[in-house]
């Protein structure tokens, strides 16, 4: 009998391929929205992710992400590397500027001053050149996505921008994570770094840490609070932190929110009506086969089998959707690094799940409430 | 006793005795048939004939199981099926009961075969084995050469021979037809029923018939006339006023 249901199915093209398209539409919006949101808001820990070295990071007790942050006064080095179990302890200066390219443009962009001597503050891998590019003068590093939106279609090596009015040039393209805003990202040192900023009292942004052999990253950041006063998070807590300030103070859990809402109504929309269409047109075959003696057990299953072969193709057809996306959209800076956390597969596969018994249910109740002797009528 | 341990022997096919239907219209409540006693003999062609409102679709719904009577008994080969459960009324039907529809209500994509072959599938025989008998019974009605085509790729009357094949194919002890002829121009209705009568009554079976088309009305072993929910000519020919 589900061999019966399967061809009943796949015999109406049409609705068959309405109800493919529902759920693979449904799922495709759901997964891709869902995708989209969760890599934005990890964008939101990009500046944490990019130095992987830094065990802890320390800063002013205001201080929330790396991109609101309050500068420490630069006692603050010498009070951290003071503290027991901390293994190295480097500035790291994160400031806004504004940058005239040759063409005359302006453009706001984000300086990162790292640790003149060992470089830490760097992303880990670089696109073109190296790192030691920035003992020459006037050297900057620019991320990648920031290099193919200022200088699309160009290398950027070589070209030399008016930074806050001073002479840079960029000798490096950094392969980075981008940020929450896409901001183009500038590298330098930490020296050069306060030359370009225009002058405040105080400019540190944090003191990123090493944990000694044999402390954990936890332990050392309390007693770095306990013993300077200063804030001091592990990095996945200040990451957390950042994606918790997104979370917090933008409109995108709301928007994407609304989105998959969308995806969800939509699909139990598309589906519910096609599906009741499709037993609404197969009515007289249902009631012909409960007269003829096939028992509600029966049908029912026959519904699920129907049902679940549209959910599971549907479903595959939008994941593969996503997958496609994100395949196509792969060099596009604006979905750099964009993956398919394994979580929301699952998501969009409950939905659906959600969805066919919705849609499967409704459908059934028809073909039940429906009593053998209407083929008479 | 069980749906599928019905008897046969010198017992009738069908056995009613005081079956009423009431049905509700809005605060009323309208009696279709009034304390119907009948019975019929295996090995018949049986017509139950009226006009429209007469109760006819609602008794043969209730000889074959398929609408509960307000009240009375209705044995089919000694089984009182009112009586068993649920389960065991549909298996019953399953076993013993072949339907023939005035719409055929064939399943528009699985061809005319595997139509055929609904009933033995549903009993859980294998579906090529089923299939196998089901073009079997297709070849006794002469559409053999049809049973790979879609029922949308085949005349009324074939349609109808199919949805013939699928009321045999289990080999039921009664037949049940509604209107069989009704959807067919008379050569085509003609030609389905000398089939039906030809490969459909035997002499442990019952094929009873709804009809009100009288150029059919010779093929019947018996007529039944059934007026205001009753039944008020019961004989081998119709009578002189209809």
């Amino acid at each position: 009998m589900l061999w019966i249901a399967i061809r009943m199915l796949t015999g109406d093209k049409q609705k068959f391929y309405g109800l493919l398209f529902g759920i693979a539409f449904s799922t495709l919006l759901i997964t891709q929205q869902l995708t989209i949101f969760v890599n934005l808001l990890e964008r939101g820990a990009s500046g944490t992710y990019n130095v992987s070295s830094a065990d802890v990071w320390v800063m002013d007790p205001v201080s929330r992400t790396t991109d609101v942050a309050y500068a420490l006064p630069s006692t603050a080095l010498d009070q951290v590397r003071g503290v027991p179990g901390v293994d190295w302890a480097v500035p790291h200066l994160r400031a806004q500027a504004s940058v005239r390219t040759k063409d005359g443009d302006l453009e706001g962009v984000a300086i990162i001053g790292v640790d003149d001597a060992t470089l830490i503050g760097l992303p880990k891998n670089m696109i073109d050149g190296s790192t030691e590019v920035l003992s020459q003068p006037d050297s900057v590093i620019i991320d990648d996505v920031g290099a193919t939106r200022m200088f699309p279609g160009q290398s950027p090596i070589g070209e030399r921008l008016e930074l806050n009015d001073q002479r840079a040039v960029v000798r490096g393209v950094a392969d980075a994570i981008p940020s929450f805003t896409s901001t183009v990202v500038l590298y330098t040192k930490y020296s050069q770094a306060l030359r370009y900023v225009p002058g405040t009292r105080n400019r540190l942004s944090f003191v990123l840490v090493g944990a000694a052999d044999g402390i954990d990253a936890k332990t050392l950041s309390e007693r770095i609070e306990k013993q300077t006063g200063l804030k001091a998070q592990t990095r996945d807590e200040f990451a957390r932190d950042g994606v918790q300030f997104i979370i917090e103070n933008t409109g995108i859990p709301l928007n994407f929110g609304i989105t998959v809402l969308l995806g969800f109504i939509v699909g139990v929309a598309i589906v519910g009506l096609t599906f009741s269409l499709f037993i609404r047109d197969n009515i007289k075959q249902f009631g012909a086969l409960k007269a003829i003696g096939v028992t509600n057990g029966k049908i029912a299953q026959m519904v699920a089998v129907q049902a679940g072969m549209v959910g599971m193709i549907g479903y595959g057809l939008g994941v593969l959707g996503t997958v496609g996306f994100l395949t196509a959209f792969a060099n596009d800076p604006t979905f750099k690094g964009f993956y398919i956390p394994w979580q929301i597969p699952l998501i969009s596969f409950a939905a659906m799940v959600l969805i066919i018994v919705l849609t499967g249910w409704i459908a059934l109740r028809g073909v039940m409430n429906t009593e053998p002797a209407a083929v008479f009528r | 006793m069980s749906a599928t341990e019905a008897t046969t022997g010198s017992q009738p096919a069908i056995r009613t005795r005081g079956v009423t239907r009431d049905f509700k219209a809005g605060q009323q409540t309208i009696r279709v048939l009034h304390g119907i006693d009948l019975d019929v003999c295996p090995g018949e062609l049986t017509y139950l004939v009226g006009e429209s409102g007469s109760g006819k679709t609602t008794m043969i719904s209730i000889m074959c199981g398929i609408l509960w009577p307000t009240d009375g008994d209705v044995e089919v080969f000694g089984t009182d099926i009112y009586s068993l459960s649920d389960t065991d009324l549909v298996n019953f039907r399953l076993q013993n009961i072949g339907f023939i529809f005035q719409q055929y209500n064939l399943i528009p994509s699985i061809d005319a075969a595997s139509n055929a072959a609904v009933p033995l599938i549903a009993q859980g025989m294998d579906r090529l084995e089923a299939r196998d008998r089901a073009v079997a019974m297709l070849d006794k009605l002469n559409i053999a050469d049809q049973a790979d085509k879609l029922p949308n790729q085949l005349s009324g009357g074939q349609q109808q021979r199919v949805a013939i094949a699928r009321a045999l194919v289990h080999e039921p002890r009664l037949v049940v037809c509604d209107e069989p002829t009704a959807a067919l121009d008379a050569k085509s209705g003609r030609r389905v029923m000398d089939l039906l009568r030809e490969v459909g009554v035997a002499e442990d079976r019952s094929v009873i018939i709804v009809t009100h088309d009288n150029r059919i009305f010779d093929l019947a072993d018996r007529i039944l006339v059934l007026e205001d929910g009753r039944i008020t000519h019961d004989g081998t020919d119709m009578p002189e006023d209809h």
